[in-house]
């Protein structure tokens, strides 16, 4: 670890805090329906697009309404994409003469992109035509983005309303999201991605001849304008098979900065969102302490793991130490531009939210470097999170963390001014307990059947956590993976498929049913003996309950895998 | 709900069309006129031919190159479509080792990698950037460590001076962007490219 590298992990702190409050205000204000600085502009497009599909934006919806919208739009997204891929073919847009997408591949593909997700078992470059990366993929990585955030703005209103029927309009919603935020952001910061070096373009492959006479096909492709939403919206997944670990993706350090500033901007945005909404910002940064100390003991971990390096290259006589000529380290997997810090940052900030998107490759870090990222999808990626999902899934271990401050003292817990009964504990815990369900069950059946163990590329434990990641990925829609899993099969295409499924919508559910239920409360007023949840000691609660719940849950999984593989590593084990 | 359906179905149609068509299109024209060199990959021209990409690393088998990292990239097998064969610096085709640290495949590679290159400059440690394979496998860089331990090959294959082949890698280094993000690197095809332009090279 160097000083420079603590340097570069703190300038990303002070960005993400600076962005945190002029970012929420500007989205609280989308979210009220109230003018903005763009309406002058979208205002007709957004009118437009109610009138065309019978939208009275007007009119808001209840709890169940919503959810049902929500899902029908995903089911049309869903069906959308999957035709597009397997007729691909046949349509415009298709230099590469790309054939139709295999089913398998296209049902786990459109189910990936619909979740938000974008776990890839294929390699784009050489699978998708230029039009399902746009039409089909880019589309989806703005409104899976959008529809996690509308979901998140329903919870909130949910806290924030008292004896309400209706907790917003999804489409309004979807739309006003779509327009006024993901939009304008991903205009100006993908043309900021070409002036550094991202390709933009429709053009066929270029064939060079290299200095040595070489031919060399070079993947072309409109890169930028699928890029920016892809980090903007935590989506993660790569124009190229490589991700943000390709240099047409991820030219220089200043778009890797600027790529992780994305993951987190919106997730953090949305805690002052919500403190706004619910009338004390106090509220919303306590949120974003909880996230922010986790976000630290991640990074910490990861950098001094992968800094540390891989002791048996030591004994070769390798050096590996930092100096100023070389990262050192790790470099397996690994771009020099980005080198250590940068590699292990960026893997954290990545699953703590759920954006999936790798600069280096997770599979190759070293055991407790590969640890965190797993270990941070399995928290439920609240730390600071997917766009929408993150505050939601913090909200669930909230009411989670009230329930069992109330039950400390004896006193019916409160949030925020809500009664916290009974059906909002359980369906907080049923949302909390579908994550572990769906990874460790798909897990241990893959480990058990021979489709599952055909999988893994590395023998002995690192085998087993290749497996642990996929679902544990699929699962949080993250999307990233220990990318040496050989997916692209009928068993894990299907099973990876339904976990992406398990892990959005059943976790879904239960939370909009919570919105729902909360809209209808009244406000208790706040007295003497009201746990603040807006204070350290709240926070401390929190970030216990977190650990608590993620650590007890999958420790025995664990086990088996990064810690068992990082013993036999510091023992000079081979497999 | 059934009333639903038609948003359902129509924003959809309309989301595609903006977010699908109209914004990846439009970003390629702006792109196109405005920095159409970039846009277009950044590519390298030299007497009307396309040498590679600025951005995308080469594979350099031969004495009087400097080298790139390992790249664990393949391509389909020309004999039998359901294998595949190693090729490094396929840019169509981008891809690490996805080895894992335990990975006994992993260390033999390392091993072999770095008894080579012992032979080739016994007198400086090897950096490990040199022995382990990129993420993308397409890694245009290496570090200046990696660089100043190839030149005494390089310079005995082209007959120059070392100190002259280490002043055009010192000038060579790209350091960090404000001296403070990334890490310091050399972009191994411009410094071949400048190693050509050298007079006695």
């Amino acid at each position: 670890m160097t000083f420079d590298g603590w340097i570069q992990i703190a300038l990303f702190g002070v960005v993400v805090v600076l962005i945190t409050k002029p970012f929420g205000s500007y989205m609280a204000r989308v979210f009220a329906g109230e003018c903005t600085l763009l309406s002058p502009v979208l205002g007709p497009i957004e009118r437009l697009f109610y009138r065309l599909s019978g939208v009275d934006e007007k009119a808001e919806q209840s709890w169940l309404v919503y959810a049902v919208a929500m899902l029908l739009f995903n089911l049309v997204g869903f069906l959308s994409l999957y035709a597009l891929m397997r007729l691909q073919a046949l349509l415009p847009f298709n230099p590469a003469g790309q054939p139709a997408v295999e089913e398998s591949l296209a049902f786990n593909t459109a189910l990936s992109f619909d979740t938000n997700t974008n776990w890839q078992s294929y390699v784009p470059e050489t699978t998708m035509s230029y039009l399902v990366q746009m039409a089909g993929l880019t589309v989806h990585n703005f409104v899976s983005a959008a529809t996690g955030i509308a979901l998140a703005i329903a919870l909130v209103r949910g806290f924030a309303r008292r004896s309400a029927k209706s907790i917003g309009n999804f489409w309004v919603d979807l739309t006003r999201c779509t327009l006024y935020v993901l939009l304008p952001l991903s205009i100006v910061v993908g043309l900021f991605f070409v002036w550094q070096g991202v390709p933009q373009n429709l053009g066929a492959y270029t064939e060079a001849t290299t200095l040595e006479g070489a031919k060399q096909v070079i993947a072309q492709g409109p890169v930028a304008s699928q890029e920016v939403i892809k980090m903007l919206g935590t989506n993660g997944g790569g124009f190229f098979n490589a991700n943000s670990a390709h240099p047409f993706e991820n030219p220089n350090a200043i778009t890797n900065f600027v790529q992780i500033v994305l993951i987190f901007s919106i997730g953090a945005a949305l805690t002052n969102v919500f403190g706004r909404m619910v009338g004390d910002q106090r509220q919303g940064w306590a949120v974003f302490s909880v996230m922010a100390i986790l976000f630290l003991m991640g990074t910490t971990t990861a950098y001094w793991a992968e800094a540390t390096g891989n002791p048996n290259f030591a004994r070769l006589g390798i050096d590996a130490n930092p100096s100023g000529l070389q990262a050192g380290g790790n470099m397996e997997g690994k771009e020099v531009r980005f080198g250590i810090v940068n590699s292990a940052l960026f893997a954290t900030v990545t699953t703590d939210a759920s954006c999936g998107a790798v600069n280096a490759m997770h599979d190759s870090f070293t055991p407790l470097g590969g640890l965190v990222p797993m270990f941070n999808i399995q928290l439920g990626e609240i730390i600071f999170g997917g766009v929408g999902a993150g505050l939601y899934g913090m909200l669930m271990f909230a009411i989670v963390s009230v329930f069992i401050a109330g039950l400390m003292v004896g006193r019916t817990p409160e949030y925020l001014g809500k009664k916290i009964e009974a059906k909002e504990v359980k369906m907080a815990l049923l949302a909390i307990l579908i994550l572990p369900l769906s990874i460790l069950g798909f897990s241990a059946i893959a480990t058990v059947i021979d489709a599952g163990l055909a999988g893994p590329a590395n023998a002995g434990p690192h085998g087993f956590s290749e497996i642990l990641y996929a679902y544990t990925s699929a699962t949080g829609n993250n999307g990233s993976a220990f990318a040496g899993l050989s997916a692209n099969t009928l068993f894990y295409n299907t099973t990876i498929g339904l976990a992406m499924f398990v892990g959005r919508f059943l976790m879904i559910v239960p939370m909009v049913a919570i919105a729902g239920s909360l809209a209808a409360k009244k406000i208790v007023p706040a007295s003497a003996g009201t746990f603040p949840t807006n204070g350290p000691l709240f926070v401390g609660l929190l970030v216990g309950v977190i650990l608590i719940v993620g650590g007890l849950t999958f420790f025995p999984a664990l086990a088996l895998g990064p810690l068992v593989e990082h013993f036999a590593m510091m023992a000079g084990t081979l497999y | 709900m059934l009333k639903e359906i038609r948003p359902a179905i129509v924003m959809m149609v309309l989301l595609t069309a903006l977010t699908g068509l109209v914004y990846p299109l439009a970003m390629t024209g702006v792109a196109q006129a405005v920095f159409p060199h970039q846009a277009n990959g950044s590519l390298i021209v030299k007497d009307g031919k396309v040498i590679g990409s600025e951005l995308i690393g080469q594979n350099f088998a031969g004495e009087r190159y400097f080298r790139g990292r390992p790249s664990a990239t393949s391509d389909t097998d020309p004999n039998d479509a359901t294998k595949t064969v190693a090729a490094p610096y396929n840019a169509a085709n981008s891809s690490g080792s996805n080895a894992g640290p335990t990975s006994k495949a992993l260390f033999d590679r390392v091993q072999a990698y770095t008894a080579k290159l012992k032979a080739e400059n016994p007198d400086a440690p090897v950096p490990v950037d040199l022995v382990t394979a990129s993420a993308s496998g397409l890694d245009p860089d290496i570090t200046p460590a990696a660089a100043h331990f190839q030149v005494p090959r390089v310079a005995k294959a082209r007959g120059l001076p070392e100190a002259k082949v280490r002043e055009l890698v010192a000038q060579s280094i790209d350091g960090r962007f404000l001296g403070v993000l990334g890490e310091p690197r050399v972009n191994v095809l411009k410094l071949n490219i400048a190693l050509d332009a050298l007079k006695g090279g």
